[in-house]
């Protein structure tokens, strides 16, 4: 039954709504702001930082500083990068699970979300002299591929779900029409997923993009990507808050851009089979 | 050529034994109606034809050779779907053209071929409609046509018509039969609805539990069933049975007539009881007559506009020639 909207209960709402939305994004905001700040305004009190004089000086020290170009481009390479390499693997792996299931499937998908679970801290030693060993340390495709390794759960998770939505029946018309497996995933399955499987992409390159952890352990100069470049303003020097500032939304520009121009795909996709 | 051959053809699911070992001979160019209550294993018998379901035991030949092993692909058969199974995202001629595409034809091939399917089919105006843009008989022709394309060497229909409402189902039922005619290729339809069985099939194979209780014509179906199973399934309305003292006057445990050969009358007649309710169709007329003693209620096929109404006292006569006379066991008594 549909409840009875009263204009209070709108206006309670709507405020409710607006104060969670205002405090996730104030972090945001704050570092935008301090980024517009000299080094020495950037440290005052909140109020004597909004009034203090704007500046745009210190985008103009990290642009001098760091090549930032550089590091975004490692960062795209390495976000979209170990997206589609994940994608290739967990389009077949969620195609299985979701329409030739075996009486191992959940757990097997459970086994899969439970790798999330573990502190990546806990397997960054073994990670670290594999990477050593076969050289892989500060390159882009050892990144490409352990951010695929962890995002890859996530991945095939999504795509099963999104799969499940999907009619045998209508694999099945494929397969009696000929069909192979390649066609059948190909011409069929993945045309049909192609909004599920497009929010899986936009939500993973987002959460690649942000990555941390591993970027930051298994990089130094070459393939550092955007993460890299925001560290690099924390030092043993101390903090440069405005610096760092101005490093960190230009850090986050172009996924929070991304993010607004698809942000409709987003909801849709994640809230896909949800809503029916 | 289509000729199927199931031999000794089980499916088990885990445990449970869903068609024990059945045969059955399909002949080329026959059309051959499996029917039975839902849940007697025809959708999964098909399936086993189709190659869509493994089999777990047993041998399924097709012109000869053996398929049981053989994907459905390369089975040469074409399937139509209760749900029509279109590819959504394809237009009504690459939906049409993706076996042909499948099977490697040249786009012109292609173009031809599907061109003369939605001639036939009537599809031609919805050539680059997408299957969303069609109502459900358009939908139906769509996947019939995506059949028909590859030539095969047997159709295999899953309930074709049960999405579709109920002028239109008689309607597709005489374009399938009108198909059947002109193709002349093996057809195998699985249907729940015994008009449909009656109307369309050269052969009827009425499955319970996955056993197959009887196959024959329509007509033999219906004037000689093989036990109270096939007897009640086949014809409408249902056939009455009756036990007890009358079937034992006639030598068996009970005793089954048609609807339609009962005699009624106001003045004498073998049993007397009560009118209940009446059905007025029109042509016929159909009253459930009860307190005979015999059963419940006794349903009695009359003319169209026989004037008797709830409560009147009716006499009913059965055809002596028309009764089915069955064991305890509900096997026929010849």
């Amino acid at each position: 039954m549909a409840r009875a909207v009263t204009p209070r209960r709108k206006a309670l709402t709507t405020a409710a709504a607006w104060t969670v939305g205002v405090l996730i994004f104030f972090p945001i905001l704050w570092i935008v702001i301090l980024s517009f700040k000299s080094e020495g305004d950037a440290i005052r009190t909140p109020i004597e930082v909004l009034t203090s004089a704007w500046t745009a000086e210190s985008y103009a020290t990290v642009q001098e500083r760091s090549d930032y170009f550089k590091h975004f481009l490692n960062s795209v390479t390495i976000s979209v990068g170990s997206t589609l390499l994940g994608l290739v693997i967990a389009i077949p792996a969620a195609w299985s699970m979701a329409f030739v299931p075996g009486r191992r499937t959940k757990d097997v998908l459970m086994w899969m979300l439970s790798t999330k679970m573990l502190p990546p801290v806990g397997v960054l030693v073994p990670f670290y002299l594999m990477f050593r060993d076969f050289g892989l340390l500060d390159t882009r495709s050892g990144l490409v591929f352990v951010l695929m390794m962890i995002n890859l759960p996530i991945i095939i998770w999504m795509l099963y779900t999104y799969f499940k939505e999907i009619p045998a029946e209508i694999l099945e018309a494929a397969r009696m029409d000929g069909a192979g497996l390649r066609e059948e995933i190909l011409y069929v399955l993945t045309p049909m997923a192609v909004p599920g499987i497009a929010s899986t992409v936009l939500l993973n390159i987002i959460l690649a993009w942000n990555e941390a952890f591993w970027t930051l352990n298994l990089t130094a100069a070459k393939a550092a990507p955007l993460t890299a470049f925001i560290a690099s303003y924390s030092s043993p020097e101390g903090l440069f808050y405005a610096k760092l500032s101005a490093a960190s939304t230009m850090a986050i520009a172009p996924i929070l851009i991304m993010g607004w121009f698809s942000q409709k795909q987003l909801v849709r996709g994640l809230t896909f089979g949800a809503v029916k | 050529m289509g000729r199927i051959t199931l031999d000794k053809v089980t499916k088990r699911f885990g445990e449970v034994e869903v068609i024990p070992p059945l045969d059955l001979t399909i002949e080329d160019g026959e059309f051959v109606v499996f029917v039975g209550p839902s849940g007697c294993g025809k959708s999964t018998l098909l399936r086993l034809i189709a190659g869509l379901e493994d089999v777990s035991g047993g041998q399924i030949r097709i012109d000869g050779t053996d398929a049981t092993a053989v994907p459905p692909a390369k089975r040469g058969l074409a399937m139509v779907f209760q749900s029509y199974a279109l590819y959504p995202h394809m237009s009504v001629r690459k939906n049409i053209a993706f076996p042909l595409r499948m099977a490697g034809l040249s786009q012109a091939e292609q173009d031809r071929k599907v061109e003369a399917a939605a001639e036939v089919l009537n599809l031609t105006p919805y050539l680059d409609r997408r299957p969303g843009q069609l109502s459900g008989g358009q939908r139906q022709r769509v996947a019939i046509g995506r059949a028909i394309v590859r030539e095969p060497a047997a159709f295999l229909f899953d309930e074709p018509l049960s999405n579709l409402d109920a002028a239109l189902r008689v309607g597709m039922r005489l374009e399938i039969s009108e198909l059947h005619n002109r193709l002349k290729t093996t057809m195998v339809y699985v249907t729940h609805d015994q008009v449909e069985a009656m109307t369309m099939a050269d052969k009827i194979v009425v499955l319970q539990a996955g056993r197959v209780e009887q196959v024959g014509s329509p007509l033999e179906l219906y004037r000689a069933p093989r036990n109270r199973f096939v007897a009640g399934f086949i014809g409408s309305p249902r056939m009455n049975f009756i036990e007890g003292a009358e079937a034992a006057a006639h030598g068996a445990h009970a005793i089954g007539i048609r609807p339609e050969h009962i005699a009624v009358s106001t003045t004498e007649g073998a049993w007397r009881g009560r009118v209940g309710v009446s059905e007025h169709l029109g042509s016929d007329t159909f009253f459930h007559v009860t307190g005979t003693g015999l059963a419940d209620a006794i349903t009695v096929r009359a003319g169209g506009e026989v004037d008797l109404h709830h409560g009147d006292a009716v006499f009913l006569t059965p055809e002596a020639d028309k009764i089915h006379r069955f064991d305890r066991e509900g096997a026929r008594i010849a």
